[in-house]
Order: C-alpha cells, then structure tokens, then sequence
C-alpha cells in the first residue's frame, strides 16, 4: 500500500480537483493521497468529490501553515 | 502531463458543450467547466463549430488552413488559442496579454493548461461537419484527440440525458 502527497496550497479552480483527480486516478486499491490545501473552494470540494466518486476520506486535520489542511484519502 | 486511465462510473452524470466561439475569455470558460466536471466524475463533451474551430487546430498560429482563397484568409486572421481576443474591450488584442499575464501572477491555469488538462481528464472532443465543410478543414487539420466529426443528430443523440451549454 503506497502512501502519495499532493500539495494543492497554490492552486484555484478547477485545478485543485483536477490534480487531485489525476492523482487519485493513478492509486491502486489500498493506496492513500495526502492531499494539502487551502480552506474554503478546495476544502469545500475536493473530499466531497473524491467520497462521490468512491474514494474513502479517511481524516481532515488542520495543516501547519494557518488555513490550510490536510485530507487523507484512500481508494 | 502523463496520459492516465480514468474509468468512469456507468451512473456518471453528463455535461455537453458547445464550443462556438473562439473568443480567449469564452474559451477559458469552456475549458474550466469542462475539466471541473470531469474532474468530479461527469462525462464531459465538447462539440467545437465554427469559430471554436480555431482553438482545437493542429497548426496554431496565423497560417492558411483550409481549402480554397476565403477560408485560407480567414485561417491566417484567426490564429489559435495564443492569439484569441477577448469578447469585448479587446484593445486591438492588448486585453488577452493582460488576461494572460494576472492569471499567471494568480497562479490560475492557463487556457493552454486547461487543453492539456480536458485531454488528460478524457473529455470527448468533437468537431462540426457543417463548419467544417465551410471553412475547408479536414479531420487532418485537427488534434489528434478529436474523436468524430458530427452533425447536429449525432451530437444530440451524444448529449442526450446530460446537461448541454452553448458558450
């Protein structure tokens, strides 16, 4: 089971999904993606999305830098 | 980017859109809603006509594509997605560079990042045969991930049960 890391900090719309779901696209079963990012847009989207597509959010915990935070996902 | 192999649900929802214009700022537009919903799980259709023809050529740049003297002059006046106006207060073309350049320093994705990312993503491109026939380009004149030139019928028949934009 491979852990991957994505950081989406200094991305906007779409681009914040669209890297995660590249990045997802390319997990094997078991596989998790920490993805970082911002609060608001991405932190609105990005779990919902991956969990309506059948992914598993396996945490949301606040991040170092003020703000942002870090979403734990798993296929 | 790298190609990857993204498997949709059979139960995806659907969104089909109409690339008619070829202005830079509505371009933008039809790629952003394109990946965004590719990106959460939609098939996604684009069905490029008549000036959205501009953006999806293989030769970008002013040059005379096309068969015959008028859709040759009007290949070299359109040229691509580098230099596609904006729909309104173009400034004699200052306004796309502009546009360009705040999206850079915002760190917002580019419209050619847009392209690369809907082709990534799998979105399904078409092309119209009647704007086609028009203007005198061939399939051959198009990027590779077009997948079918359709009609109107055809491309209906594909919208079908989805949602379907006009930009």
């Amino acid at each position: 089971m491979a852990n991957y890391t994505l950081d989406i900090t200094k991305e906007h719309c779409p681009m914040t999904f669209v890297k995660t779901k590249i990045e997802l696209s390319k997990l094997k079963s078991g596989d998790t993606l920490e993805v970082l990012l911002t609060e608001g847009e991405p932190l609105e989207n990005v779990p919902r999305s991956s969990t309506e597509q059948g992914f598993t959010v396996l945490s949301i915990t606040e991040a170092e830098v003020k703000g942002t935070h870090k979403v734990v996902i798993q296929k | 980017m790298a190609t990857t192999e993204i498997k949709l649900d059979p139960n995806t929802k659907k969104l089909s859109l109409i690339g008619f214009s070829g202005d830079f700022d509505k371009l933008v537009a039809v790629f952003t809603l394109a990946t965004g919903a590719a990106a959460v799980g939609y098939e996604v259709n684009l069905f490029f006509t008549f000036w959205g023809l501009d953006g999806i050529k293989i030769k970008q740049g002013r040059s005379p594509v096309g068969k015959g003297f008028l859709p040759k002059v009007f290949g070299v006046f359109m040229g691509g997605l580098k230099s596609a106006p904006v729909s309104r207060l173009n400034f004699g073309g200052i306004s796309p560079k502009i546009f360009r350049y705040l999206m850079r320093k915002n760190n917002v994705a580019t419209l050619e990042e847009l392209v690369e990312a809907a082709k990534v993503l799998n979105v399904n491109f078409y092309a119209c045969e009647m704007a086609m026939h028009i203007l005198g380009i061939q399939k051959s004149d198009l990027i590779s991930e077009v997948k079918e030139v359709l009609g109107v019928a055809s491309f209906l028949k594909i919208a079908d049960g989805g949602q379907t934009l006009f930009i």
